[in-house]
């Protein structure tokens, strides 16, 4: 599964890995996140 | 998961289309990866939002699963995940979200 | 060092089982199956059982934090025998009481007790050591119960019910606007009311050394209720609320909003305030959340334990000038997490733990104690949200090794020795770092700690207002030290 190319969903943590860090990480593995959603259950 | 943010998922997919959408979670929990995996692939498991019932069938993955991992130059990485999967129980995550994908029969 | 010290800390819970379905997710997902009340009534907790819950007896300053690390677990079920509703840092009160306390709170007539009710209420704030003659007669006579009905039925207001039973309500404050109804009232006034009794318990825990309202300058609400009305939502000023009823006529206040990290923000800036000389005693306040009762309640029930969301929590922390017998926060060594760094854990790490660490020249193992954000892992952990205490130990551990101050196979050990276990509500900023900062103060007075770091984070995205995350932290030493 490449990640070059694909619209991606990026589903963050607050007390895991947060939304941005993982947004980082895709669009420099050549996705494009469409949606980011952060949780936070504190 | 939050009902507001399966409508938020529902949405985009229905904008979009599902063929090139792919769904990376960083979830802290073994239990709550497998719930957000099972959420975007089957439906909500607690048949409670909008996604009850609705087989969206995306591929998922955890961020520290390491098809994922090998496509994410090794310094961002390194600068924005490395510490948590040295903090969180990373390879349960990662066989949990592993599972539901084999169970939804989510193509890898 | 003259560095301002924390002189004086206070801890309140109001156990509020009949206003969990009033929490912001209860509330809603009861609307949508309102079958789910009879399941969720069935697993609220009497008072006797919160009472007794160990991490609210650690709260409230009976049992040090460190007993609950071999206590026989779950908490819930294993009780402490100890147990009682007072405590060194203040109390847990009862709903009833919590009603009169609510009334009491109120100056716009918007809490309205039945009188058969409000005299037994009455009756039992007499005993209260808190409470004078004067603040009983803001009680009043109360109202009907068909009246009461009547506001319910007809004009928005919110029911107040107690053992099953309706004993009043809260009306709303204005026919159309809708930050004005008696939801958000309510949240409101629970938030003043919780933190006015912690404002109370410190200085009727402190009174002897000279610490009275009359010498406060200066509070600081660092609390996340939104108090203002269709023009200015949010527009604030709960601290100055919560000072008129707690005796404080010298002061004036403000609130300070930063998500789960108001806390830490406001002890900085009321340290900041108390070391410029603009005034000499400021405090800092948090009230309890109503909108978080219940919040996890879904899991809790999955997992059919009693809903341990039950409680609304405030404390108060006393700042003041330097002196040689309380701690003191050191102000050249703040970690603040700026605009320029990214979100990433150790990025975040690095901001509010390394950058203070190397403005002293100290190693990660040079801090006795961290406290982080102290949300007991059993409310969390159900509803798959993990212990957060544990992964910020972790994270912290992490830290520690690529400092190459801490070994990488021991990072699971290093919560023993340098952190505490989970033990507060999860009531957002009141969970944030200052529920050990009385432990800290004692132990450090008492010779048994020499420092510690309280590390606080917000959740800003949760505004959509910004991506960023945000977080602050500051160190604690001894005094002498």
């Amino acid at each position: 599964m490449k990640l070059a190319g694909k619209k991606v969903i990026v589903l963050g943590e607050r007390d895991g890995v947060q939304g941005t860090a993982l947004s980082q990480c895709v669009k420099a593995a050549g996705g494009e996140v469409v949606l980011t959603v952060d949780q936070c259950f504190v | 998961m939050d009902l507001e943010d399966q409508g938020a998922i529902k949405a985009t997919v229905e904008e979009l289309g599902s063929d090139d959408i792919v769904v990376i979670l960083g979830s802290p929990d073994p239990d709550a990866a497998e719930m957000y995996a099972e959420t975007v692939t089957l439906g909500d498991p607690t048949y409670a939002g909008p996604l009850a019932g609705v087989s969206l069938r995306l591929p998922v993955y955890n961020i520290f699963e390491p098809e994922i991992k090998e496509q994410i130059p090794p310094e961002v990485y390194q600068e924005q995940v490395a510490m948590m999967e040295m903090v969180l129980p990373a390879e349960e995550i990662c066989a949990r979200v592993r599972a539901v994908r084999e169970k939804a029969g989510v193509s890898s | 060092m003259n560095f301002p010290v924390i002189k004086a800390v206070s801890y309140a819970l109001a156990h509020t089982p009949d206003l969990v379905p009033y929490g912001s997710k209860p509330e809603r997902e009861l609307r949508k199956t309102p079958a789910l009340c009879g399941r969720l009534a069935a697993h609220l907790r009497t008072f006797d059982q919160a009472c007794a819950y160990p991490p609210h007896q650690v709260f409230i300053g009976r049992t040090p934090p460190e007993a609950l690390w071999d206590r026989e677990t779950p908490w819930w079920r294993h009780q402490d025998a100890m147990a009682e509703r007072w405590g060194p840092y203040g109390e847990i009160m009862p709903e009833a009481e919590f009603y009169g306390l609510l009334r009491f709170s109120d100056e716009f007539d918007l809490v309205w007790l039945e009188p058969a009710f409000l005299a037994t209420v009455r009756q039992r704030l007499r005993a209260h050591p808190l409470f004078r003659t004067e603040d009983l007669d803001r009680l009043g006579d109360g109202h009907a119960l068909d009246r009461i009905r009547s506001k319910i039925t007809d004009e928005g207001a919110l029911p107040l019910r107690h053992r099953d039973r309706l004993v009043g309500c809260v009306r709303r404050g204005h026919d159309e606007d809708s930050f004005l109804t008696a939801n958000i009232l309510l949240e409101n006034v629970a938030c003043k009311a919780t933190g006015m009794l912690a404002i109370r318990w410190l200085f009727e825990h402190h009174r002897e050394e000279g610490i009275r309202p009359e010498i406060i300058d200066y509070v600081i609400n660092a609390g996340e209720e939104a108090v203002g009305d269709r023009y200015q939502r949010g527009a604030g000023n709960l601290a100055k609320a919560m000072a008129e009823r707690s005796g404080c006529v010298n002061s004036t206040g403000g609130d300070v909003k930063a998500f789960c990290c108001g806390p830490i923000h406001s002890l900085i800036i009321a340290a900041g305030l108390v070391h410029s000389g603009i005034f000499e005693h400021v405090l800092v306040v948090g009230g309890g959340a109503l909108a978080k009762l219940g919040m996890k309640f879904r899991g809790h029930l999955k997992h059919d334990m009693p809903i341990l969301e039950d409680v609304l929590a405030s404390f108060a922390i006393l700042v003041g000038p330097p002196d040689d017998r309380n701690p003191r926060i050191r102000l050249d060594a703040i970690g603040k997490h700026d605009v320029r760094y990214s979100g990433s854990a150790q990025s975040i790490a690095r901001a509010l733990i390394a950058n203070p660490l190397d403005a002293l020249g100290r190693r990660v193992t040079d801090i006795d104690r961290y406290a982080v954000e102290l949300h007991n892992p059993e409310i969390t952990e159900p509803a798959g949200s993990g212990n957060v205490p544990r992964h910020n130990y972790r994270t912290i551990a992490s830290l520690g090794v690529m400092r190459g101050e801490w070994s990488r196979h021991a990072i699971a050990e290093f919560e023993r020795w340098h952190g505490l276990p989970g033990f507060s509500p999860t009531q957002g900023h009141v969970a944030s770092a200052v529920p050990y900062l009385g432990h800290a103060r004692d132990a450090m007075r008492r010779g048994d700690l020499r420092t510690a770091m309280f590390i606080g984070k917000g959740s800003l995205f949760l505004g959509k207002m910004t991506h960023l995350s945000d977080g602050m932290s500051f160190i604690l030493e001894a005094p002498n030290s």
